[in-house]
């Protein structure tokens, strides 16, 4: 299967839907001239011309308010966030106007709107940009989130997301643009809210999404070289959650570690960790161990963001810590 | 209101044609040491300590010593210095990610300020802040701020205070071009307007917002200022290349806010000579551009001026620039040779 960078397989997937679908059309800062602050609309403009990638001011509530306006009238906008940070000068429009529309409205009208976002700290970025607010709009009703971890699943993501009839936020790990993975040639989507059990196996279950799989993808390892036979959940997307694929698992291991690189307080994994701790207690034999990031504003320094950003060694340190192992 | 103002940057041209007439009244406010004389050499040192500062900077980018987004000032350090020439001790700054040159402006420790960006425990804010996230408390240097227009209330705030306090202190705010597109900018500025507040909003135009010249992303054309008389704020317009001009406009709009009058304007037409950062490719403009702005170069044709004026040596010159150098050079060693924070820094200044 031939491999490809993640960015070239969000790309891939966003060209498609350009190419496909007339109503689908692009806006963002400096996604056109410039060709994207990460490159991954790199060539848009000279191929689908300026009135499908449209430049924007530095107006992030601007746009994504006239992207759910835009959708309302039945285009389907897909919106570049520059970071994942400035959603927050976005957010009334996201939250009080995409995902609440449909609902206020009595389902008259819906939101068809992708909204991307390259999140997570790990670049020395500081406070202002390495936040992960994916988890705070996995919590609101009305839209949903997903976050790939390599190019298969950011490819199959991005084509559901943008077939989907809601807002969905697509949450890009910086930090994985560039990393390699096959990509079949042939056409396929992955349904939102289905998780991707990546590792089978019967001793523990590991599970994360997003930047935080390679984390526990080298816990896993390091597991495994100890003769552990270990599970590993990709969950993908954030929002809806796929729980029963993670009770699955822990009925089967008994035993979990849930990880996030995005802070540990409050994140998607306080989620995960309360819904099983009400549907799979009676099966687990320790704590459901919790590990994220430190939770302080991210430093610049990169001895002290490297340990304050989830790493192997925290995530071997949980298992240690809940089970011995 | 705009109209009025524009004579007076009109009046800062002209006065930059013969700087000895720089020497305005408006300097017999400044507490600060500058003094009724303007210190033409000083301000050139200070424009010359930021462009090698900068360079210095991108060095150690590509090194990798510095790391994160880094913004250089090149180009634009005409704007920074004859502004903040004119403020006194107790003024607060405010400014964006852009940020190096307002704070050297300001006499923040370069030693420090490297440090900082090499991410070192001796740097301004332990290393934890870095390029975009300068600040000196003690210098009221209040940031280095690296979401678009965030700053702009942050100033208004800072300038609420000065006014409760009963002081005649004021605020100035930095920003781009670019931020004038966030809604937090409008709604900064009725406010200021609505409560007189002793701010003044300094925009430096560099024609861009990153790859995003404005005529892209703004209606209503590259001019800033006459857009204030919306808001009856008092605005003036400066060449942002020329340090007199932009200083003495500066004097004025100071005077007017510590005369009560409310929040004043300026937008200097600047330009950054390097990309918006040390990732940027620049694919969205042409060189020729670029070189245009170049010949304005104020590291060149002020102590050119100078030195014709019969205001300076070239002696005096090449003095500076050698002391710069060498200050520079320091900086970098005191930054690599400085330790890195303790991992216990990471819980610290969370909370007070
Ligand atoms: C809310 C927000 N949106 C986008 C960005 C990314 N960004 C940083 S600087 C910049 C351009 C700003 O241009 P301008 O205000 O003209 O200042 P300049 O860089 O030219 O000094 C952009 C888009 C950001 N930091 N914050
Ligand atoms: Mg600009």
């Amino acid at each position: 299967m031939p491999q490809i960078v993640l960015r070239e397989a969000l790309k891939r997937g966003l060209e498609e839907a350009l190419d496909n679908d007339p109503r689908v059309f692009m806006m963002g800062e400096d996604i056109g001239e410039y060709g994207g602050a990460y490159a991954v609309t790199d060539g848009f403009l000279k191929k689908f011309g300026p009135e499908r990638i449209k430049d924007t001011p530095i107006s992030e509530q601007a746009f994504i308010g006239a992207g759910i306006g835009a959708a309302a009238a039945g285009l389907r906008p897909i919106v570049e966030l520059m970071s994942m940070s400035f959603a927050l000068v976005a957010f009334d429009q996201i939250v009080n106007m995409a995902a609440n529309l449909r609902y206020m409205s009595g389902g008259q009208i819906s939101i068809p709107m992708v909204i991307r976002a390259p999140t997570g700290a790990g670049v020395q970025l500081g406070a202002t940009h390495s936040q992960s607010f994916e988890t705070w709009l996995a919590e609101v009703p009305g839209m949903k989130v997903v976050c790939p971890s390599n190019p298969y699943d950011a490819l199959g993501l991005m084509r559901s997301a943008i077939k989907d009839d809601n807002p969905v936020l697509v949450a890009e790990p910086a930090l994985l643009y560039g990393a390699k993975g096959e990509v079949p040639d042939e056409y396929y989507e992955i349904e939102i809210g289905k998780a991707d059990v990546t590792r089978t196996g019967t001793d523990i279950t590991l599970i994360s999404y997003g930047y935080g799989m390679r984390p526990v993808n080298e816990a896993a390892d390091t597991l495994a070289g100890r003769g552990l036979s270990v599970e590993v959940i990709d969950l993908r997307s954030l929002s809806p959650i796929d729980m029963d694929a993670v009770i699955a698992s822990v009925k089967k291991t008994n035993r979990v570690v849930v990880v996030d690189t995005a802070r540990r307080r409050g994140g998607i994994m306080a989620e995960v960790t309360a819904d099983l701790q009400q549907r799979a207690s009676e099966w687990l034999d320790g704590p459901i161990m919790r590990v994220g990031s430190v939770d302080v504003p991210w430093p610049y320094n990169r001895g002290l963001e490297r340990e304050v950003l989830t790493d192997a060694a925290d995530v071997l340190a949980a298992v240690a810590e809940g089970y011995g192992l | 209101m705009a109209s009025s103002t524009k004579s007076s940057s009109t009046t800062s041209r002209e006065t930059a044609k013969s700087p000895k007439n720089g020497k305005n009244s408006a300097a017999d406010l400044d507490k600060s040491g500058i003094g009724a004389e303007t210190d033409y050499l000083d301000l050139f040192r200070q424009m010359y300590l930021i462009r090698q500062f900068e360079i210095a900077c991108g060095e150690n980018y590509s090194k990798g010593s510095i790391r994160g987004f880094l913004h250089l000032y090149i180009g634009q350090e005409a704007t920074g210095v004859g502004a903040i020439s004119t403020l006194r001790e107790d003024d607060y700054i405010v400014s964006h990610y852009r940020d190096h040159g307002h704070a050297l402006a300001r006499g923040l420790d370069i030693n420090r300020s490297m440090a900082e960006l090499f991410g070192r425990s001796t740097g301004t804010s332990k290393g934890k802040g870095g390029s975009m996230h300068l600040f000196d408390v003690a210098k009221r240097f209040m940031g280095g701020h690296a979401i678009v227009a965030g700053q702009l209330p942050l100033a208004a705030g800072l300038a609420l205070a000065q006014q409760y306090n009963k002081t005649d202190d004021l605020t100035i705010c930095f920003f781009g071009d670019g931020s004038t597109n966030q809604g937090v900018y409008h709604e900064t500025l009725n406010l200021a307007a609505v409560w007189k507040l002793p701010i003044l909003f300094f925009l430096e135009n560099n024609m861009y917002g990153m790859g995003s010249s404005i005529e892209r992303v703004r209606a209503g054309g590259i001019d800033f200022y006459p857009g204030m008389a919306t808001y009856g704020i008092p605005a003036a317009e400066v060449d942002g290349m020329d340090v007199l001009a932009v200083k003495e406009t500066t004097e004025l709009a100071v005077a007017r806010i510590r005369n009560g009058e409310g929040p004043q304007f300026i937008e200097a037409k600047t330009f950054r000579f390097v990309g918006h950062s040390l990732a940027d490719g620049q694919k969205y403009r042409g060189q020729e551009e670029v070189k245009e702005w170049e010949e304005r170069d104020p590291i060149i044709t002020f102590p050119t001026k100078l030195i014709a004026m019969g205001l300076a040596t070239s002696d005096q010159i090449a003095e500076i620039k050698a002391g710069v150098d060498l200050a520079v050079e320091n900086s970098v060693k005191f930054a690599e040779e400085s330790p890195d924070p303790d991992l216990s820094e990471i819980h610290t200044d969370v909370l007070a």
